[in-house]
């Protein structure tokens, strides 16, 4: 299939970027193309120009400093799994991205072309929420931060402005005591996750986070199953109940049949307890 | 829009080549149309079966999601170029295990084959199957493909014994 025509063009830096996204109504970023070049190859997305940014320098690379992993946006899914800052870091994220895909998928796709796609259906954006991630980006008027909370506004919308561009991902180290799981039910065709639940539980027991995607509109966080497992400490017992909350309160539509918060309860449950058990 | 030729130069089994190409030119597209190399599949065109499988300075990926501008400069590894002076072991162990029935996947299995063994020299089986996920093989079953990497893991690690060597192939 091809795409559309468009115009072609590289920056070499952000600002770079950024003016080239003013210079026309229908300008997209280019990273890895595995979320892109689907849309392109359909005519969902039809730009005028694409301009590739897997060249800018500063959205490689990633550190940890002062407790906070950054992770630039141009970092493939391949990188953010094997990567042994942030395994040790924040391993939830590694763990999330070792099961994008497949082998082929991981080896292109980047966090950032992901992130700032916003498919409702994607890993990653459970990761980020559960984390308390924040997205840094780069603009016109300088940079910002926008929490991973604020980012997902609806399926392929994010909150990033018209001029911006997604430069790292800063992911708060866990706790060196925490565990997690990034359990999904991938889709026999896609992929993709029918669900995908996101946890960790650190400081002992006293923070437990949670987020859920592919089943809503977006990801989202589950505070009612967090709030209840914080006060009740997570095991066999809270598990159950957590589970329930977490489905009854899940914004999910269009569940006549009760089979999404059905999916939910079991997953939230089978999560928590593959965590408990120290399980990956 | 007018249309628009961008200029593309990378090495193609080991060989440079530059062509004028609009920049929607897949790097399948490039491989078939552009070089002759139809050892590359176009299976599903949509990133999920992997026959379109190349290796993109040395790493898998499937080049029906790549544009050929996105391989300026980089080293792209089809089939073709597989063999060097004897067959890969690759190809050998997909030769002696039967690894194909009608073949149409098979370029695309054996360069995520030779790409999992590049990382991974004496993978499980579990870590084959989780290797090959993304393939789509409507013929095998898969289990000829994993005794096909099987054999191949082994011939490589007989062949490294013998010479000494860390690689082949």
């Amino acid at each position: 299939m091809l795409t559309a025509p468009f115009e072609f063009r590289r920056a070499s830096t952000v600002n770079e970027a950024s003016d080239l996204l003013q210079q026309g109504t229908e300008v997209k970023l280019l990273a890895g193309g595995h979320s892109l070049l689907p849309l392109m190859k359909l005519r969902l997305a039809a730009p005028e120009m694409v301009v590739d940014i897997s060249g800018i320098p500063e959205l490689h690379g990633v550190s940890v400093h002062d407790g906070v992993v950054t992770v630039g946006a141009m970092t493939r899914h391949v990188e953010v799994a094997q990567n042994p800052v942030i395994q040790a870091e924040a391993p939830l994220l590694s763990k999330t991205a070792a099961v994008i895909g497949d082998v082929q998928v991981r080896n292109r796709g980047t966090i950032g072309g992901s992130l700032c796609h916003a498919d409702s259906a994607a890993d990653l954006p459970a990761a980020v929420l559960a984390l308390d991630a924040q997205m840094v980006v780069s603009g016109p008027d300088g940079i910002r931060k926008i929490p991973a909370s604020e980012f997902f506004v609806a399926p392929f919308v994010t909150a990033l402005g018209a001029r911006e561009v997604l430069m790292a991902v800063e992911v708060p180290a866990m706790p060196s005591d925490a565990a997690s799981t990034y359990l999904k039910r991938p889709h026999p065709a896609s992929g993709y996750p029918v669900i995908g639940v996101a946890c960790w539980v650190g400081n002992g027991g006293t923070s437990v986070k949670m987020a859920i995607t592919g089943i809503g509109s977006t990801a989202f966080r589950a505070v009612e199953a967090e709030a209840y497992l914080t006060e009740q400490g997570v095991n066999a017992s809270s598990i159950g109940e957590a589970a329930r909350l977490a489905a009854v309160h899940a914004p999910v539509e269009d569940d006549v049949t009760g089979y999404k918060r059905q999916l939910v309860n079991v997953y939230v449950s089978r999560a928590l307890h593959q965590t408990m058990a120290g399980k990956d | 829009m007018p249309e628009v030729l961008t200029t593309v130069t990378m090495t193609v089994n080991g060989q440079s080549v530059t062509r004028s190409i609009e920049p929607r030119v897949l790097l399948v597209h490039f491989l078939r149309e552009e070089l002759g190399l139809t050892g590359t599949h176009v299976g599903c065109d949509t990133s999920q079966c992997g026959a379109c499988t190349v290796l993109l300075d040395g790493e898998a990926v499937k080049s029906c999601t790549v544009l050929a501008v996105q391989a300026q400069g980089s080293a792209v590894t089809t089939i073709e170029g597989l063999e060097g002076t004897r067959l890969h072991p690759v190809q050998e162990g997909f030769w002696a295990k039967h690894g194909l029935q009608c073949g149409f996947c098979t370029p695309g299995a054996m360069m995520t084959a030779a790409y999992l063994l590049s990382q991974n020299p004496h993978p499980t089986e579990e870590e084959i199957r989780e290797g090959l996920d993304g393939v789509v093989c409507r013929c095998t079953g898969y289990e000829t493909i994993v005794r096909s990497v099987q054999q191949a893991a082994a011939l490589m690690s007989e062949a490294s014994e013998t010479s000494g060597a860390e690689e082949v192939g």
